[in-house]
């Protein structure tokens, strides 16, 4: 769990795995997740094994999620957005999604 | 500074693009601007400022007083870019670079394609990969990552953390960590004790440098408030009921959180996709640009600024980008050479200052080789799973370096191009057949260097003869 | 001291890689000499097809051969299997020729035509699908595709799993790979054999196949042969890893078993090199989407470039000296399709006598005789 040293910023309603959610302005999704105590955002198309964001910047793409419906997209560097629909990337991504 | 907020208002051409907002990028913007010359600055991230100052033109530390000078650093420089004449897209991920300076944009889903007469690549770095075993079970991070939420979110990590690792950003965060009242519960050292041996030499360079001063309180103020195991020879992580459990020799500890680092390598893919030749650093364990005084590469017109061009920090950084955009500025004709050597003088200087004392925290914190092959447990290629053990039996198959083991065994062919594995494939290889780094040319790299949709490719342009190499059949 | 072999392969492709696997089989001491980790390897750089319907058009006996060669694979694939444990994930479908206009499809269905009418042509069996046809066997077809050619004897494979079993099992029947050892010259020996001069040292066998694709041109002509081989660029574009949707292989387009989709359909003369460029890649991203049009929103994490082998007809070289016996030559650009009859056909008649009248054709003599077309 990540804890919020300053609780000023705008408070953005989202949803992860269909669950009602709340980040704030300025998180990435992938802040917003880690905020909300999610480590593990995937499993991997190659053995599903269970991974969560480990660099933060961009690089590792173990945070990928799908993100309004669109598969495979980085959380770390995707700003969060109200009313954002957010789900782990479960294995390969399915083609159209 | 211009904002554009698509790739839709970019021009086609520029006299100059600086990709990276960083120390590096965000000067050489600095400097380039108000020349009356097309100017374009591009990052990934939402705003200035690059990893190192991650947030610094909005920090939620500003109102957590114990780290209200974290965004300090890099304010001025982020403000001095800012009044810059230049054009800036935030959110702009750069996937293709060549030789003839053409470069992939693509930002909030649209791509194009657009031409410099001079480019700057400031890409910056990225933390060495730390393959032992457990690195990547969800709650494991790097703490780069973890400074990065600190940074631009203001979270910091609850519950136990260990730290483990070595090099300065482990003993920077961890203070950071102990200011925020948030300390870790354990931190252990895997710098190498015999390190000092070798770093020794380079102690009084290191004592005049700014770095001495940096440091110094750095470690005092983490001992006074953390458990510190030194001398820590192997890591290794498991999953434990409830959480992770960290052992090594002597020891072992649960955890809610690790977070692991060993120091940071130069971010070459763009670099390399664009042909820029790298050679093996022996003192920094990595590939390195081949650049010269004034950051220019093998490749006319491309140069390279910052710590892609070999790791000596964020003020270093700062200093060449300056020193680049000065040397484009006059190879566009905006400056004589007087000029251009007049104004580079101080940056130059500045520099060497800096890059004084890194020699000794090269040598002190190079990473024992035993973290930097991966073992047979360990993953060593993250997107494709391929661990240590897989890696020696492709040695064993005939494999010499990085290109042939990812043909056998698709090392470097997941979405992060070889970033997060490519060190540690070449260590891994290199150690198994007793050869010299030095031997070995790095994984090639090839555009997209980040992933595209097929959609943003098919937008590009193509010559009469580009279609015909395809359609006519 | 010089090291000494039964028979040296010079190059360590997948061609040179098949044959000196059935070399090794035959119960020869085989050394396999290969350049190093950066090197113009169209071995990493192939499309991986398994691929009868468009060869033959000027060779009717090239025709038969890919045929032949195509049903040797199940036997092959299974045996690479037993030997290392690598499953090379060959699935023969069959696989299509998807055509975006009427003039195209007109032009394939008249190039299938003219193959078949030559003398000598072995028939295959094979189709022209119209649009709704083939979007029943492929779901997600573009509404741009007018129609197809069908081959029920195509299919694909995981070629760098190939490439790693042919590794495996060439050492597993005791050939010597030699990495690191480009071949600078060959020297036939008064006696008999050859001593070959590497950057790592001599190396003497008693005979010698020349696999070295694009490298063939210049060694052939050290052993009495002729090598007219030039490069020609292909460029090939590589989605994410995807969950299955695309059931048969395509020529230009296919899912490999790991879920990425491969699209390469370029072909460019004399390339400077084996960069990718962007217009080429994007002519090709648009000609995918238009037949699948999903492949629009999937990432590309990959591309590359490589040259392909190409002889002067497009056509396999197999050759035997006459002035250095014991001197042999296989070039060919498709050697994925043709990995099993080089490696169960070829082989074993280099191992024993020498090269048979069935390939007869594909000497280098044919390039002598004025082409009548």
């Amino acid at each position: 769990m990540f804890r919020r040293l300053h609780e000023g910023a705008t408070p953005l309603p989202f949803t992860f795995e269909g669950e009602a959610v709340e980040g704030r302005e300025g998180d990435s999704v992938a802040a917003a997740l880690l905020a909300l105590g999610h480590d593990a955002t995937r499993e991997t198309g190659v053995s599903g094994a269970p991974r969560g964001p480990y660099c933060m910047m961009g690089v590792c793409f173990d945070c990928l999620v799908m993100i309004d419906g669109v598969g495979n997209r980085q959380a770390c560097l995707v700003p969060l957005r109200a009313g954002m629909e957010v789900r782990r990337q479960r294995g390969r991504r399915k083609a159209g999604a | 500074m211009k904002r554009l907020s698509d790739v839709a208002s970019l021009r086609e051409g520029y006299d100059l693009a600086i990709i990276g907002a960083g120390p590096a990028g965000m000067a050489a913007a600095a400097t380039a601007g108000g020349r009356g010359l097309s100017v374009l600055l591009l990052d990934e991230n939402p705003g200035l400022g690059g990893q190192v100052h991650r947030g610094v033109e909005a920090s939620p530390l500003a109102a957590v007083p114990a780290l209200a000078n974290v965004p300090g650093a890099g304010r001025a420089l982020a403000q001095a870019a800012a009044r810059a004449e230049v054009e800036f897209l935030p959110g702009a991920t750069v996937w293709h670079l060549d030789a003839a300076r053409r470069i992939g944009v693509s930002a909030g889903g649209a791509a194009r394609m657009v031409v410099a007469r001079r480019v700057i690549i400031a890409t910056g770095a990225l933390e060495r990969p730390m393959p032992i075993p457990g690195w990547t079970l969800p709650g494991v991070m790097s703490v780069g990552a973890a400074q990065t939420l600190l940074k631009a979110q203001g979270l910091v990590p609850e519950g136990r953390v260990v730290m483990a690792g070595s090099g300065p950003l482990l003993w920077l965060y961890a203070a950071q960590l102990v200011a925020a009242g948030h300390p870790p519960a354990l931190l252990l050292d895997t710098t190498p004790r015999a390190n000092w041996r070798a770093a020794l030499p380079h102690l009084w360079d290191f004592l005049r440098s700014p770095y001495a001063a940096k440091g110094a309180g750095l470690l005092a103020r983490v001992r006074r408030g953390v458990r510190v195991v030194s001398g820590v020879a192997s890591l290794a992580i498991r999953a434990a009921p409830g959480g992770l459990e960290v052992a090594w020799p002597g020891g072992t500890a649960r955890a809610d959180r690790v977070l692991l680092h060993q120091g940071v390598v130069p971010q070459t893919n763009l670099a390399q996709a664009a042909g820029c030749e790298l050679a093996w650093d022996k003192a920094q364990a990595c590939f390195v640009p081949r650049t010269d005084g004034w950051g220019e590469t093998n490749l006319p017109g491309i140069a390279i600024a910052g710590d892609t061009a070999g790791i000596a920090g964020a003020e270093a950084a700062e200093a060449s980008g300056h020193v680049a955009a000065l040397a484009a500025l006059h190879a566009l004709g905006a400056l004589d050479g007087a000029a251009r050597d007049a104004a580079a003088a101080p940056h130059q200087a500045a520099r060497a200052r800096w890059r004084r004392g890194r020699a000794f925290l090269d040598a002190l914190y190079l990473p024992a080789p035993g973290f930097r092959v991966a073992p047979d447990e360990a993953i060593a290629c993250r997107c494709e799973e391929v661990t240590g053990a897989a890696l020696r039996e492709a040695v064993r198959l005939g494999a010499t370096g990085p290109n042939q083991a990812k043909a056998f065994l698709r090392c470097g062919m997941g979405p992060c191009q070889g970033r997060m594995c490519m060190l540690t494939v070449v260590e891994t290889i290199v150690a198994a057949r007793g050869v010299a780094p030095g031997t070995i040319k790095p994984l090639r790299i090839r555009p997209p260097v980040k992933p595209v949709t097929l959609a943003e490719i098919a937008a590009m342009d193509s010559t009469e003869a580009e279609r015909a190499a395809v359609e006519g059949r | 001291m010089t090291r000494a072999f039964d028979i040296a392969v010079v190059g360590g492709g997948i061609v040179g890689l098949a044959v000196a696997r059935g070399l090794a089989g035959r119960g020869l001491g085989v050394a396999i000499l290969d350049e190093g980790d950066v090197a113009r390897r169209a071995s990493r750089g192939n499309f991986a097809l398994v691929w009868v319907q468009s060869k033959g058009l000027g060779m009717a006996r090239y025709g038969a051969w890919t045929t032949g060669s195509a049903a040797l694979w199940p036997g092959f694939a299974a045996a690479l299997r037993a030997e290392t444990g690598q499953d090379v994930s060959l699935a023969q479908p069959g696989g299509y020729s998807l055509c975006l206009s009427e003039e195209e499809l007109d032009r394939r269905r008249a190039a299938m035509m003219r193959m078949h009418n030559q003398p000598g042509w072995e028939p295959i069996p094979w189709e022209v699908q119209d649009h709704d046809r083939i979007a029943r066997a492929m779901p997600g077809l573009g509404r741009d595709v007018v129609g197809g050619v069908f081959c029920p004897l195509d299919g694909h494979v995981n070629s760098l799993r190939l490439f790693r079993a042919l590794h495996a099992s060439a050492l597993a029947r005791g050939a010597t790979y030699l990495p690191d050892h480009p071949v600078r010259d060959i020297a036939p020996l008064p006696g008999g054999g050859f001593r070959i001069t590497t950057a790592q040292g001599e190396i003497e066998a008693g005979r010698i196949v020349l696999a070295a694709g694009l490298g063939n041109a210049a060694l052939a002509p050290m052993v009495g042969l002729t090598a007219p081989v030039r490069p020609q660029r292909g460029q090939v574009l590589v989605t994410e890893r995807t969950a299955p949707f695309l059931p048969h292989p395509v020529a230009t387009l296919r899912q490999t078993d790991e879920g990425s989709v491969m699209i390469g359909d370029s072909k460019e003369e004399n390339p400077v090199d084996e960069a990718v460029g962007p217009g080429v890649l994007a002519a090709m991203a648009r000609r995918a989407a238009r037949m699948f049009p999903v492949l629009g929103g999937l990432n590309i994490v990959r591309s590359w470039g490589a040259l392909r082998v190409m002889s002067r007809d497009g056509f396999p070289v197999y050759d035997e000296s006459e002035t250095a016996p014991g001197a042999f030559l296989v070039t060919c650009h498709s050697g994925v399709t043709l990995a099993a009859a080089h490696s169960e056909v070829l082989a074993p008649m280099i191992a024993g006598g020498g090269l048979e009248d069935s390939v007869a054709a594909f000497s280098a003599r044919r390039f002598d005789v004025p082409s009548a077309a």
